[in-house]
């Protein structure tokens, strides 16, 4: 038995406490904010690597578990632990928040600390949804994260920013309300929210199916899935640099992240009733918004687009399960989700270095557009050597992270199906098109015109987050074992949730 | 062995990192020093291990655990044997001589330690592939040198035509990849492991197993396998139709073309096909496949160097054609006379691509042949060497391409492969098309009249020896390789462990007991022979005693003549097809599919809502933070607790 712990609770609690001492205090003491934040941000990382350090690989069991009664009436509970799928997120997260501390430093001028306190509290926040075990308290944090987003970009965002803020929110929320339907229905069915429980409860396929839909409608949204896909762009052109960072570096990982934890081992047999519709709404990302992202004219909105298109990877090796056949099934099932699950965290690097290179620009000729650049190798070399790099691991070359989770998919897929397969590697041609296509346009060519010419090569600041994001990018490229170490025990008892059934024997849907 | 295979591949890496992030501040010559020092370890460790090899010594062993993944273990690890021992000495070989050249070269240029950094990680990604013992890092060797590749051919990245030309080179060889990804996932579901040893273990019990692609379409395993990865090599041994990318690669410096466009990376594929030969004995229909696209590639790829004025085109269009007649030798299921074309093109192509470099110093960056001519008298070191890798590539008798050239095409007019009639007209025709364009590029460049300019006539003279010293190292092997290798790769035992040897005939089974002298004497009994003088005369005439023939021989085939300076019209069907189809789609997709029918329509009520809700936010807009979130807060609380009480 592991024993109880505070640490999940710390890692929780202890941003979410400083973001409030930051907003008390902040506009007395502009200068203590950011450095109150970075201590802060750095202290939880060290916290969460302590974490990884304590965990016990090869275990599907949860640890570090916290269990103390909230809501007694209602059998609600407080109830957080983590296991090799949620680890991961945990340090990505309090990774991120020190590089969007560190990207905001200079940069956000007007109310500095309530920046930083908001981007604690979402930090907080986040933590929580990667550690409840509850499935209401699942949902406390799923929603009190979409606050300070929203104030993020609201506040902080560009011109069109209180559109962008309201289509992200409205988009999320009506999502996440089902969801919350979903859990509620459940609880009062079972007498438990918990969610280790539900995942052991027996439900016929016609409920699964319902609440498969409700859970779809909150994550779909999240990931973004083709077709509700939209908001993502509008809310990444208008977000700040750092709110653009923790949207794609976490925040779409949240949808996927429910998959793992709600539908598929809650509501299995559904799960399998839809996976065709899963896989195909994945391959329609990565080719159809493959060849959207090639127009875009905005660098912030081809990310984004890019992040869809990686995302679906995601999707797509979570639902081939289902297809699976012959002797390797089982086997294939398992690279599937492993290389889903490390394509997000891949995903969380990559997209969060090239927001802050958009940043880095950004910063210093207010112009997101393509067109307004061209030539900076020439007076930015350092810079367009990082942003080369980071294109490449967008780009999947092997070597970098980018490479690892989209390998494994494919070759997970061609177990399924090798047509599936054929049409996630056409990716390979068009992730490399519109990624190089922008990076031959920015970097290189002629030195575009005066703005460009006297543009300065990355401060040190700068180049401290952004080797920050070189390092785990490259390591976990030429040494993915770490990770997949760690997850190895939680991907093969989701395996075999996901593929057993869960309906009543002797009764009908 | 082991710690020696390993440091053939990091002394160029550590040389390529510590001069990639330090460069500067070491200055140019240190940088040239570690770089040189780099990859001259690399080389005679190489040789060191090819001898121990040679006694008998062989390797296959992982170094470290990459990761594991559905029960499979992903390794990096190495393979040291014949095939991979050679041509990591070739490649080291071919790699310091050019370090050696880019001194000279790239004296005047600003970017050079960036240049002499990436040469070397060139060198260390081409050794991975090289001396890899499983797909995975073959693979990611394979996008390594693309990745450098794809730098360098941008190196002048303010040239807006360089860095179409990489972007063009790495979208195509990405195509390739494509299939090769596909390939290996066939590889891993089918025989479980990426493992060369244990995937060509598992390879004969595949005969006869048919993969069901839907639609009642039932393909033979490894057949689709060996096609799948097939693509793969196409893309990097740009065959027709996936060529395109590397006649627009003489973008970059002349240096890299020698290296990576013509001796090595290029190869890629047709080292690819030979490693993977114990699959391909058993996929007869894609090794037709590769014959025929070989042979079409050497043929009419061969016939575009006859109408290039680019000095560099010229080579390139050249190289393509025998990276033709190499994959034609493995289609032919004749993989050691691939190989062994391999290796003696590797030293007489990058002899010709360095001495063209020469050339184009001394007329001071001018590639145009038009504007040479009788320069033999001003560059002597250049011409003599420059006439070896011609000979070479024309596979006049005694040279080394002779030995390699003549052996594989008599090998392909063996085969029983289908297909083996048709590529063997192709190949022949094309002896006659290599000399012709051959000997029109020596008699333009060295021979005739002087065209060029006054002023660079008098600047005109011979390169530093930094330039002139791999021009003579390379100039020996391109003479001496084919004398040396012939028996030992075609006739002995060199290969047994690493290549297999066809089902049925076998295409290079008269060579057993020939010896190199003997085929020597040989060859005046072969048409390859006579068709190659034929070339020459041909360029003897043309070029030498009737300059205004060819012109007059353009305008006479019009039509034909327009064609094949577009070269058959690929680039502008991609451009239309690929690229601009590409931006069509995409935009309509964006437009049309994003905009107006999910935002527009589905989201159409929604929208307006939201529109409502702004304005109605304009008014609680009121810009003070704790009120937004003191009303968002008690909003969830709100929803949290109505939803709660409900039930």
């Amino acid at each position: 038995m592991i024993p109880a712990s505070f640490w999940l609770s710390f890692l929780i609690w202890f941003p979410v406490a400083s973001g409030l001492v930051l907003l008390a205090l902040g506009s007395r003491a502009p200068s203590f904010a950011r450095g109150f934040a970075l201590v802060t941000s750095i202290l939880a990382f060290a916290l969460s690597v302590v974490v990884w350090i304590g965990f016990r690989d090869g275990t599907a069991s949860m640890q570090f578990v916290e269990r103390i009664a909230w809501i007694p009436l209602l059998h609600v509970n407080y109830h957080l632990g983590i296991d090799g799928i949620s680890l991961p997120f945990l340090v990505l997260t309090t990774f991120s928040t020190v590089l969007v501390v560190l990207a905001g430093w200079r940069v956000i001028e007007y109310k500095q600390a309530a920046y930083f306190a908001a981007f604690l509290l979402m930090e907080g926040f986040m933590n929580g949804v990667f550690a409840a075990l509850d499935g209401l308290l699942f949902y406390f944090f799923w929603e009190a994260m979409l606050i300070p987003m929203f104030i993020i970009i609201g506040v902080w965002g560009g011109p069109r920013r209180i559109y962008a803020s309201f289509k992200f929110f409205l988009y999320t929320f009506l999502g996440s309300v089902l969801m919350l339907v979903a859990l509620i229905y459940l609880g009062q069915r079972t007498g438990s929210y918990d969610l280790l429980t539900l995942q052991r409860t027996p439900l016929g396929l016609g409920t699964q199916i319902w609440l498969f839909i409700a859970f779809l409608l909150a994550f779909a949204v999240k990931v973004p899935m083709w077709p509700v896909h939209t908001w993502l762009p509008d809310a990444h052109v208008e977000a700040p640099t750092g709110g653009s960072v923790i949207l794609a570096a976490i925040m779409l990982k949240m949808g996927a992240y429910g998959f793992l934890r709600l539908s598929l081992p809650i509501t299995p047999d559904a799960s399998r009733y839809f996976s065709g519709l899963m896989v195909a709404l994945s391959l329609i990302a990565i080719v159809y918004i493959g060849f959207v992202a090639l127009v875009q004219t905005d660098m912030k909105k081809l990310i984004a687009y890019s992040s869809i298109v990686h995302m679906g990877f995601v999707t797509l090796g979570f639902f081939a399960l289902f297809f699976m056949a012959g002797a390797s099934a089982i086997e294939a099932a398992r690279m599937g989700v492993q290389g889903g699950i490390f394509q997000m965290i891949s995903h969380g690097l990559v997209s969060a270095a090239l927001f802050l290179c958009v940043g880095v620009l950004y910063d210093r000729l207010h112009s997101r557009e393509i067109s307004t650049y061209g030539g900076i190798a020439r007076t930015m070399p350092v810079f367009g050597a990082l942003f080369v790099f980071f294109a490449m691991a967008n780009v999947g070359l092997p070597g970098t992270s980018g490479f690892v989770g989209e390998f494994q998919v494919i070759l997970a897929t061609w177990v399924a199906n090798p047509w599936w397969s054929l049409f996630a590697a056409l990716n390979l041609v068009i992730g490399a098109g519109f990624t190089l296509w922008l990076i031959k346009r920015v970097v290189f060519g002629p030195v575009l015109n005066e703005p460009v010419a006297k543009l300065v090569d990355v401060t040190m600041r700068e180049r401290l987050f952004l080797f920050l994001l070189v390092v785990p990018v490259l390591l976990f490229g030429l040494w993915p074992s770490p990770i997949l170490d760690v997850m190895r025990a939680s991907v093969a008892h989701l395996v075999h949730q996901a593929l057993a059934t869960k309906i009543p024997r002797g009764l009908g849907p | 062995m082991a710690s020696l295979a390993l440091w053939i591949i990091l002394a160029p890496l550590m040389a390529a990192l510590v001069t990639g992030l330090a460069g500067s501040h070491l200055g140019r010559r240190l940088t040239h020093m570690l770089t040189i020092a780099g990859v001259a370890v690399s080389c005679v460790l190489s040789f060191w291990v090819l001898l121990r090899v040679l006694g008998g010594a062989r390797l296959d062993a992982p170094v470290y655990t990459w990761m594991v993944s559905g029960g499979i273990p992903f390794q990096i690890g190495f393979l040291v044997d014949p095939l991979s021992a050679l041509l990591a000495l070739v490649v080291t070989f071919v790699s310091l001589a050019v370090h050696i050249y880019s001194i000279g070269y790239m004296a005047d240029d600003p970017g050079d330690i960036r240049f002499f950094s990436y040469i070397s990680l060139f060198t260390f990604a081409m050794l991975l592939l090289v001396l890899a013992n499983n797909f995975l890092q073959l693979f990611i060797g394979w996008e390594g040198v693309g990745l450098v590749s794809y730098l360098l051919i941008g190196f002048w990245f303010e040239k807006p035509t360089a860095t179409a030309a990489a972007l063009k080179a790495f979208l195509v060889n990405r195509i390739g990849d494509l299939g090769f990804i596909l390939g290996i996932a066939m590889v891993l579901h089918y025989t479980g492991s990426l493992a060369y040893a244990a995937v060509f273990a598992r390879v004969p019990d595949l005969v006869g197993t048919t993969v069901n692609l839907g639609f009642g379409w039932h393909v033979q395993v490894l057949t689709l396998m060996g096609l799948l990865l097939f693509v793969g090599a196409m893309g990097k041994s740009a065959q027709i139709p996936l060529h395109v990318w590397l006649p627009d690669s003489m973008e970059g410096p002349t240096p890299i073309s020698a290296l990576i466009h013509a001796a090595t990376m290029v190869t890629a594929g047709v080292y690819l096909v030979a490693r993977l030969s114990p699959l391909y004995i058993h996929a007869p229909v894609a090794l037709s496949v590769i014959l025929v696209i070989g042979s079409l590639t050497a043929f009419f790829m061969g016939i575009l160097g006859v109408v290039a004025t680019d000095i560099k085109r010229v080579i390139a269009y050249s190289t393509l054609s025998q990276l033709g007649y190499m994959m034609a030798g493995l289609g032919a299921s004749a993989f050691a006379a691939g190989i062994f074309h391999l290796v003696t093109h590797a030293f007489f192509k990058a002899l010709l691509f360095l001495a063209a470099g020469s050339v184009i110093l001394a007329m001071h960056h001018e590639q145009d042949m038009r504007k040479m001519g009788g320069l033999r008298k001003y560059l002597p070191v250049t011409y003599a060497t420059f006439l070896v890798g011609a000979l070479a590539l024309v596979a006049f008798p005694g040279f080394s391409g002779y030995f390699s050239k003549d052996a594989l095409i008599d090998a392909v007019g063996q085969s029983p492969i289908a297909g083996a009639a048709f590529a063997y007209v192709l190949l022949l025709l094309s002896v006659f098309v290599t000399a012709l364009y051959t000997f029109r590029m020596l008699f333009m460049v060295f021979h005739g009249t002087e065209r060029m300019d006054a002023h660079t006539r008098e600047h005109l003279h011979e390169s530093p020896w930094v330039v002139t010293l791999p021009l003579v190292m390379l100039a020996v092997p391109a003479l001496a390789v084919g004398w040396i290798l012939f028996h030992p790769l075609l006739g002995g035992s060199f290969f047994a462990s690493s290549l297999a040897t066809p089902l049925g005939v076998n295409p290079l089974a008269r060579f057993a007991h020939l010896t190199a002298w003997h085929f020597f004497l040989s060859a005046w009994d072969a048409p390859t022979f006579y068709l190659m003088l034929a070339g020459l005369g041909v360029a003897v005439y043309g070029y030498l005693w009737r300059p205004e023939w060819p012109a007059r021989v353009a305008a006479g085939a019009g039509p034909l003549y327009r064609m094949l300076l577009q070269g058959y019209g690929f680039d502008a069907l991609y451009l239309r097809l690929g690229a601009a189809g590409s931006v069509l789609l995409g935009r309509g997709l964006w437009k049309w599919g994003d905009e107006r029918v999910i935002d527009g329509m589905a989201v159409n009520g929604t929208a307006s809502r939201i529109g409502w809700l702004g304005s109605l936010v304009r008014k609680l807009q009121t810009g003070f933070l704790y009120q937004y979130a003191f009303t968002m807060v008690s909003a969830l609380v709100v929803l949290v607790f109505w939803a709660l009480v409900r039930y």
